[in-house]
């Protein structure tokens, strides 16, 4: 460890590193180990057979597309809204800002259940959806609301800070220099924002494809149509078959493991590139 | 604080703490039940006192069966289980937590208290819904949880099952179509039986719920007048809710007597009472016969005459690739 104690001015960097080692070992790898070796009890044939299962197959697809939508619909308008509560003062501002915190704070189930009520097509805004002949609840567009509102808080509180950091002067001398509106944004301000929205998008994403609690009320659970992962996991367990849910679980993890390490590497690239 | 009253102090302390070890037991159940063991673990509280005059607490766990068996399994000391099937009684035992005879072990298939599955339809019953066949006719919208995920909904899946074939003589292809057609009604499987009578009471989708009929009763009486009403059907299936002990635990904690005569109250006519008022069919035939016009007789079958047990029954119907997944298979639908 002397190599890495050169590095650092700072003392109790021995201490530190192997409490944070140990804690995260003890919190994440650990269970993510149990996990795995209870999938490994499969052998590569039951792994697959289970995997390709046209339901579970139907079921990804759902989950991936529905979170991937929530997410690209939270980076236009979590950004709006961060760009909102960043740039300018109002009377209330500090009331939305706590606001947006509110879909952490929920228990999922009850999200769940007053999102299917105020869409379901008797509910406050259902009842205007089923006029335009759009049925929201029991679709794939219902499982796309509940994900963006659980979402929401990751795009907005992983901007906020990029935000701040964002001087405004930036634009100015942009202005001054003869750039228009357009290219100020697309050429100065979203660069530098760009890590962090692509940062908000992953963890919003990676939250939504694990999210189970609201979105079983909202979705109607149809096979094929409207399952999503965590359900074909949950099914598992009633069954009883550990190992096939923790096959799932491990592919699913995988997915959300790949999503964030790419993110992670295109914003380093980003980053390096932007320095140099 | 003097001696006297510190020795006093302590031997409250000492004996609440004795008293806490064996006098407590968990009953893991399942969700709709609450309300029902609430009542019924006052009740033997004051039965046991009187009997044995120790105080007894039974703290209760309830949540979705098939999930409450897993949480047993994976070490919830519970010392009785009251599951929704003997399916997920089996599951414990076959984990090694109860001995494989268990349902012999008390009187009616360990079962003191049964349900049938009904219909809940709307006020004035505007589609007409008397039998199972009603079901399967276009125009009709159907709730009824997920019975992948529900195990309450397995009954309803079975019951819809025998009807069709007995209706069909036992021709598969006509009993899987019917299927078909009944599950073509459904617009949104919830994953419990709360939720779909949430999805259908509160949300006022589709036209009929199928039900357990503790259920049925509870919104109907619940509910205004009138707003909803109960049609049960000339056939339907006997649910019958398993209660046992759980050897393991017990042995390990020395609550065996204690879990044993907790079980059997359920059997006496005070319980049986409680167990009607909460819409579960009494077993004692005295009790059933006073609140019969809340219990219409019908042909109830069973999961082991007519589906030779859980096991079987759940291989051939709600495993990954059975009937249950059929109806669901892109193309026939």
């Amino acid at each position: 460890m002397s190599f890495l104690k050169r590095h650092s001015v700072l003392p109790g960097f021995g201490l530190s590193m192997g409490f944070t080692l140990t804690y995260l070992g003890l919190l994440v790898l650990l269970p993510l180990a149990a996990m795995i070796l209870k999938a490994s009890e499969l052998d590569r044939q039951a792994f697959l057979h289970i995997l390709l299962d046209p339901r579970i197959i139907a079921a990804f697809r759902v989950s991936l597309w529905t979170s991937a939508a929530a997410a690209a619909v939270n980076m236009v308008f979590g950004s709006m809204l961060a760009w909102v509560l960043v740039r300018y003062e109002f009377p209330g501002r500090r009331f939305c800002d706590a606001m947006v915190d509110l879909p952490f704070a929920l228990p999922t189930a009850v999200s769940g259940i007053t999102l299917t009520a105020l869409f379901a097509p008797t509910g406050w805004l259902g009842v205007w959806f089923e006029r335009v002949g759009v049925q929201v609840v029991f679709t794939p567009l219902g499982i796309v609301v509940a994900l963006v509102f659980i979402s929401l808080p990751f795009v907005v509180r992983t901007l906020q800070p990029a935000l701040e950091d964002l001087d405004p002067e930036l634009e100015e001398a942009a202005a001054s220099l003869g750039a228009g509106r357009w290219q100020a944004l697309v050429r100065v301000i979203a660069p530098v924002l760009l890590p962090a929205l692509l940062t908000g998008f992953a963890l919003a994403f990676a939250r939504a494809l694990g999210e189970y609690g609201s979105v079983i009320f909202i979705s109607g659970n149809m096979p094929m149509k409207t399952e999503i992962v965590p359900l074909s996991i949950i099914m598992k367990l009633e069954q009883f078959d550990v190992a096939g849910a923790t096959a799932i679980a491990t592919v699913m993890l995988a997915f959300s493991f790949v999503l964030l390490l790419a993110i992670n590497i295109l914003q380093s690239w980003s980053a390096s590139r932007h320095a140099g | 604080m003097d001696h006297r009253s510190l020795l006093v102090f302590a031997a409250a302390v000492l004996i609440s703490a004795v008293g806490a070890e064996c006098q407590t037991i968990l009953n893991v159940s399942y969700d709709p039940t609450r309300e029902l063991y609430q009542e019924i673990d006052t009740a033997f509280g004051g039965y046991w006192l009187g009997k044995t005059s120790q105080t007894v607490t039974v703290q209760q766990s309830h949540g979705g069966s098939g999930k409450q068996a897993l949480s047993v399994i994976s070490g919830l000391e519970a010392d009785v289980v009251t599951l929704a099937l003997a399916y997920d009684v089996d599951a414990i035992a076959k984990a090694g937590l109860i001995s494989p005879g268990w349902q012999k072990r008390l009187p009616q298939n360990s079962c003191p208290y049964t349900s049938t599955i009904v219909f809940l339809v709307r006020k004035g019953n505007p589609k007409g819904i008397r039998d199972w066949d009603d079901l399967a006719k276009s125009g009709v919208q159907v709730i009824t949880p997920n019975p992948k995920t529900s195990g309450g909904a397995r009954w309803n899946y079975l019951a819809a099952w025998e009807f069709a074939r007995r209706k069909y003589k036992g021709d598969p292809s006509a009993v899987k179509a019917f299927m078909v057609s009944l599950f073509r009604n459904v617009p949104v499987l919830d994953t419990g039986a709360r939720g779909a009578t949430v999805t259908f009471v509160e949300r006022k989708i589709g036209d009929v719920l199928i039900a357990w009929e503790n259920e049925a009763l509870l919104v109907s009486k619940d509910k205004e007048k009138g707003e909803f009403e109960v049609v049960t059907p000339p056939l339907s299936i006997l649910a019958e809710p398993p209660v046992t002990v759980v050897d393991k635990v017990v042995e390990k904690r020395g609550t065996r007597e204690l879990a044993s005569a907790y079980l059997q109250y359920l059997y006496t006519p005070q319980a049986q009472e409680i167990i009607a008022r909460y819409y579960y069919r009494p077993r004692a035939e005295k009790v059933l016969a006073k609140h019969r016009k809340l219990f219409p007789k019908a042909r109830l079958i069973t999961v082991e005459e007519s589906f030779g047990g859980w096991e079987k029954a759940h291989q051939e119907h709600f495993a990954d690739g059975g009937t249950f997944d059929q109806v669901y298979q892109p193309g026939t639908r």
